[in-house]
Parts: structure tokens; sequence; C-alpha cells
């Protein structure tokens, strides 16, 4: 069997694992990225549309315009890459299995970055009845096949999901010359940003069908069309408002799951959102593997996904370099949960057991959540305990929007301000529930 | 002097600054001047005046290229173009082919239609074309 050896191995050389090896390289390790595609850039390469990087680069660059500014860092900075190369499975030992065109490789590694990403929801995933004809693709795989293959996958389309991949595809198909004859959404408001209805729906008169979902597909050996039907607040079909709409495929654009099997193998311990428990260091339960990027939460902004990741992989250089990471398994840790109207929390747990001198090095205190529903005029609240550790008002939260804050105050003077036996809690409260205060972001 | 008669006298347009997505009326008063309700924010008034008087787009497509290891290049306007131009530009490029290597950043069309934009890759493909010889045996 191969055998390769480095300090750091990052497995997934898209935005996440390209940012982190960078920033393991910077600190002084061997790294070695695994990509099991025969480029690196992950999804980026088939994200054509202009609108990456505008907090890092200041600039708003095409997805593959994005990537390369990573990838011509790691060519030209000594970081090992290995295309075509699949990771199969993390030993509970931390061993690394992959496969190769030459074969299986053992690649022994000090410590490990996970950055594989997320795959799309299928069909299968949110059931919908019928035959199963030619013609329904998640909406990511008909991005790659029209702008990297170089083929159309139908001519006259329905999409179901409004995320920005769904409604950035509608206008993608039209100007390849398809029909774009509606985007049905299940939420009664679309889900991805208004930037995107306005520029890929209205400004081509694509119809957006809210409080709606697919109920049928017609066609045996071809899609033939989809019947629609409004829903009520529970997602229940509303009996006679079906509508039938003539089309020969169906693209579904209904979520993103982060993509850990191997993160399972490993032994580490997933949180309800798929993604690996991490701690404040983005440790997983398991010492030396890292976690970053779409395998650990679905972002909307590949910005937010390199400072993330680059935390990560500065992280996995210091454990490389024998500095004792805590892992979020450790004795001294208080668990951080979702509270009203907030799905989840990054970090899932926080070790209050840290030594000062590694306080410093680790970086800022970060925490990033999704809001449930759309909101107006709310705090964002964290707390422990009667405690009140942050705030923030915000006149508009979406669950589009992944919200980034930071501890302002000396991380030494929060993480004593805890206490082990009180959950820290992260929650939306309305403005109203404060008379008399009136307060501004 | 004529004053050049705008194509559309009054038009509702959907702020994209900010998540709010004010939906902000503009109209042309008949002095000339604009009338533009509905904007919270000096940055919505901005907006609602470009996207009214000349609307325009970063324009993000692909090429056809010959001897890389995909058929197409990803390439973008290096400027905002009009809206109205998009389709014609889309023609065009539809029509036209390159060849690789090409670099990211490369200039492919230069001012193209005659506008001050340019067409350039937004990514590197370097020749290769052992994928295709190994199809055709």
């Amino acid at each position: 069997m191969l055998q390769r050896e480095t300090d750091v191995a990052i497995i997934g050389g898209g935005p996440a694992g390209l940012a982190a090896a960078v920033e393991a390289r910077n600190h002084g390790c061997d790294v070695l990225i695994i990509e099991r595609d025969d480029s690196l850039g992950g999804i980026l390469q088939q994200c054509i549309h202009p609108g990456f990087g505008l907090h890092e680069f200041d600039d708003e660059l095409a997805g593959p315009e994005y990537a390369q500014r990573y990838i011509d860092v790691v060519e030209n900075g000594g970081i090992d890459v290995l295309t075509n190369t699949m990771v199969l499975e993390i030993t509970p030992t931390k061993d690394l299995y992959a496969i190769s065109e030459n074969g299986v490789i053992n690649i022994i590694s000090k410590s490990i970055v996970l950055a594989m990403g997320c795959r799309e929801r299928t069909r299968g995933a949110i059931k919908i009845p019928g035959y199963r004809p030619t013609g329904v693709y998640t909406a990511g795989l008909a991005q790659r096949f029209v702008n990297i293959e170089g083929f159309m996958p139908g001519t006259e389309f329905v999409i179901l999901g409004s995320g920005d991949i769904g409604m950035i595809m509608a206008r993608r198909l039209t100007w390849e010359g398809a029909t774009v004859h509606g985007v049905v959404e299940i939420q009664p408001y679309p889900s991805g940003l208004i930037r995107n209805k306005v520029q890929c729906l209205d400004d081509y008169n694509i119809p957006l069908y809210l409080s709606h979902t697919v109920v049928r597909v017609h066609g045996k050996d071809r899609v033939t069309g989809i019947t629609i039907s409004k829903v009520d607040e529970n997602w229940k079909m509303i009996p006679g408002t079906e509508k039938f709409i003539n089309c020969d495929t169906l693209l579904l654009s209904v979520g993103l799951i982060p993509e850990n099997e191997i993160t399972k193998k490993a032994g580490a311990a997933l949180s309800r959102t798929n993604g690996p428990v991490v701690n404040q260091f983005l440790s997983t339960t398991i010492n030396g593997i890292f976690a970053c990027g779409n395998v650990l939460q679905v972002h909307d902004l590949v910005d937010n996904v390199a400072v993330e990741a680059k935390k990560a992989g500065k992280l996995a250089a210091l454990y490389s370099k024998g500095v004792q990471v805590p892992t979020s398994m450790e004795k001294q840790i208080v668990r951080v949960s979702p509270g009203n109207g907030v799905g989840y929390v990054i970090p899932n747990v926080i070790n209050l057991d840290v030594k000062e001198e590694f306080i410093e090095k680790a970086g800022s205190m970060r925490f990033s959540l999704r809001v449930r529903k759309p909101m107006q005029d709310i705090y964002i609240k964290m707390r422990s305990g009667q405690k009140e550790l942050y705030k923030k008002f915000h006149r508009y939260v979406r669950p589009s929007e992944m919200i980034i804050f930071k501890i302002k105050e000396s991380i030494k003077d929060f993480l004593e301000g805890l206490d082990i036996d009180t959950p820290i809690e992260v929650y939306v409260e309305p403005k109203n529930k404060q008379p008399g205060k009136r307060e501004r972001d | 002097m004529i004053a050049k008669k705008p194509s559309v006298e009054e038009k509702e347009i959907t702020c994209i600054v900010c998540p709010t997505g004010c939906s902000i009326h503009v109209k042309r008063l008949e002095d000339g001047t604009l009338s533009i309700e509905g904007n919270q924010c000096k940055r919505g008034y901005d907006y609602a005046e470009t996207e009214f008087i000349e609307p325009k787009r970063i324009l993000a497509t692909t090429i056809r290229i010959e001897m890389a290891k995909v058929p197409l290049v990803p390439v973008r306007t290096d400027e905002p173009v009009p809206k109205e131009k998009l389709d014609e530009i889309l023609d065009f490029l539809a029509n036209i082919k390159v060849k690789a290597p090409v670099n990211c950043g490369d200039v492919l069309v230069e001012h193209v239609l005659g506008l001050d934009a340019n067409i350039i890759a937004t990514r590197t493909l370097g020749v290769d074309t052992c994928d295709k010889i190994a199809c055709e045996i």
C-alpha cells in the first residue's frame, strides 16, 4: 500500500480546504490536500455567477475566479495536493485511507481538517410521489452540466425550491435558451437572497409560486409535466388548488446536507444539523480532528467559509506542533443551545479549562447561527442562566442569512463568567418586550 | 435642446441593497426630475435612481473552449453592462470559440459590442486533451 506522511491532512479541496491549507502552511506545517475531483476549487468551479469575495477581496468575483486566488497560493506555496483521490475512511486512531488511480493510499498525519462540504437533498429526501422518469435533477447537478460539461439537461423547466442555487439556475437556463415556467417554494417567502429574486426571477418574468409545492411528477420515460398545489401553514396541500405545468425537466433546489460519512466512521459525534459537534476551536470530539466550511454548517457566503476555515487550519497547525488544543469532548465544557427562534448555533460547546497563553493564540470567540423564520425588529441575545453575555439589535433577520457575532470583551473574562452546570442559550427576543427602551444597532 | 425621452416613465423597483427589500416607486415628473418614494435609506435612493435611469449588470456566462479538459471556459464582463444589452452579448458569445491555454483574468473579447467592458476569463484552463483522445479510442 502507498504511504504518505504529513503534518496536516486536509480532506476536500473546495473553498474551506483551500483556506485551511493556506493558513496551516503559513504556520509552518507540511500540508496535504486530498481532493476527489480532478481539480481544486470544489463547487466554486461551477458557480460562474459574480458576487463572491466581496468581504475578503473587496471585489465581486465569479466562483472559479475566487477559487483561483487560493489555488495560486496553494500551488506556489509548497502545499501538496492529491487530486482524483477520495478519502474512504478515517479510523478512530486517525489513520486515513484514500483511493486513487494508483490504488489505496494510507496517509499518516498529525492532525486532520474535515472540509468535505455538503451535498444536495434529493427527490427521495422530500418524498415526491409518481414515476421515476428521466428529467428530475438536483439544481447543482444541472449547474455542473450547463456551466462545466456544456450540455442542457432539458428545454422546459420548473424549479422546486427558491434557494439561491435554484434562482440563479433559473436565470442561467433562460440565458441558455430554455424556458423556466416557474420556481415553486413551499414557504410563504423566498428562501434565497432578495437580490437573486430580483435579478434572476423578476428581471426575466419568471413566476415565483410561494406557499406551493410539487405534488406529482407526470411522465413515464421522460417528465411530461408536474402538478403543483398550494399548501397551508403546515405544508399540507390544499385540495382544489392543483395546477398542471407542462415541462420536461424538474430541478430540485431543496437544501443541502453536510457530508459526514467519514466523520461518523471516525467516531466523531454529530450534532442535530448533521455536522460534527465542535467547540470554540472547531475541534471535533476527536483529538486533532477539526472541521470547517459546509461540512460543519451550510454557509451562504464563501467569505465566511474562508474565515472559519482559516481558524480550523491554524488550530490544526498548532495541534500538529504539539499544542494541546482541547477537544469538544473534555470534561470542562458547557453546552451552547439554540433557544427561542434560533435553529442552531456553532460552536456546540465551549471549553472552559483553557490555558491563558492559548486563548491569545486561538483568536476571537466567534459564534454563528441561523434563525428559524424571517423576523423584524429583534434582538439576538446570549445568556448563561440570568446573566446576559451578548445582545444585538437586528432590523431584519432571515433563515437564509447566517448571523455571525464575536465576543467583544476579553475571552478570559468571558470564560470565567460561565458556569459549567448552566448551558449557554442563544435566542431571539422581540424588541417590543422592552417598552420605553430605544436602541439601534 | 430636446431631452432624450426615457423608455419607462414610471417603475416599481425592489431594492436589493439590504435584506429589507423595500419596494420603491420611481416616477419621472413633467419637469424631468425623478420622484423616488418608498426607500428607507440613502443607499436605496441611489440604487433606485440608477436602476431607473440605466440598470446595469455584470454578465457571467461561458464560452466554448478547445484543447482544454472541459468544453467551456467561464467568463464575465469586467464592468457592469446595460441590462438591455445582455441578450445581444449572450448571442455574440454563443458564437465564438477560444483555444486553451487561457488564464483567469485574460481578456478574451475587448470592448464587447463596442461597450466599455471586456469579456474576461474567470478560470485558468491549460492545454489538456488526454481525456478526449481516450474517449475517441
